[in-house]
């Protein structure tokens, strides 16, 4: 995955505020990013992991039902390719090397701006 | 109880968002000490705290302010579920922000959202609330501080 490839990249984003999915959709610039759906937890992140096979997700931590460690693990074990940022308000270290270890890619603290939203996908992406 | 260092947190976690999610700072008044559940506003985000400290940690604010955040927030969506989720998430980036700090035992909980009522939570002997204002804009919000 690089940005010289002008094929576009499925992304799913996995939080369970409704606000927040929409932040993230409406504040990511990456036209190769191509949206193929929102899940509220880890539950609905694997059904529609299923039936849409993203290549890079957004994911929150605390969630119902599934929280997104272990979602991670799960979809790391089914796509070892995919691409995951977590964007979480846990803000202390063990969660980040927790989340690391699991399978992520990046993370991302709650709350941020739009660029450091970006940033921290085109690093995912790179 | 609640030492002074980590009313810090708290504070210094409120301030982070606005300054960040509604980009506009909002003051903070002197933090004080209430026995029993103090009064809400129309919104209520509940964090319950479970792990080395119990308790719960909740953001109230009304209508009017949360109205004016999400037009900040370039959202366009005022309805009731919106307010909700709004108040949980404050409610939420605030508590895990204290993580920074208290470290990952200080476990919360999903939000859970209230519109009026008192959040009903038990107090251990000699535990109390601290209430830090918050005035953003022309509005009022607290947040409240209830720990073992």
């Amino acid at each position: 995955m690089n940005g010289k490839d002008k094929r576009s990249f499925k992304l799913m984003i996995v939080d369970d505020s409704n606000l927040m999915r929409r932040r993230i959709e409406r504040s990511q610039q990456f036209e190769e990013l191509e949206l193929v759906g929102t899940a509220a937890d880890g539950v609905e992140a694997l059904e529609l992991f299923k039936r849409t096979d993203p290549d890079v997700v957004t994911m929150d931590i605390t969630m119902p039902h599934m929280d997104g460690i272990e979602c991670i693990a799960r979809l790391v074990a089914m796509k070892p390719a995919i691409r995951i940022l977590v964007v979480s308000a846990l803000a202390d270290k063990a969660t980040a090397v927790e989340a690391m270890e699991r399978g992520a890619n990046g993370f991302l603290n709650k709350p941020f701006t739009d660029r450091q939203l970006n940033e921290a996908i085109a690093e995912l992406m790179r | 109880m609640l030492y002074e260092q980590e009313l810090k947190t708290f504070v210094e976690g409120t301030t982070n968002f606005f300054e960040i999610a509604a980009q506009q700072p909002a003051s903070i008044g002197s933090p004080y000490l209430m026995e029993g559940p103090p009064s809400v506003h129309e919104y209520t985000g509940v964090i319950k705290i479970s792990g080395k400290r119990e308790g719960v940690v909740y953001f109230t604010a009304p209508k009017a302010m949360l109205t004016v955040l999400l037009m900040k927030m370039q959202e366009n969506d005022f309805s009731h579920e919106t307010m909700k989720d709004l108040v949980g998430e404050v409610a939420n980036t605030i508590s895990g922000n204290a993580r920074r700090d208290f470290g990952r035992d200080f476990v919360i909980s999903v939000p859970s959202v209230l519109s009026g009522e008192k959040p009903e939570f038990t107090q251990k002997p000699g535990q109390r609330s601290f209430i830090i204002p918050i005035n953003w804009r022309s509005h009022s919000a607290k947040l409240v501080v209830s720990l073992t």
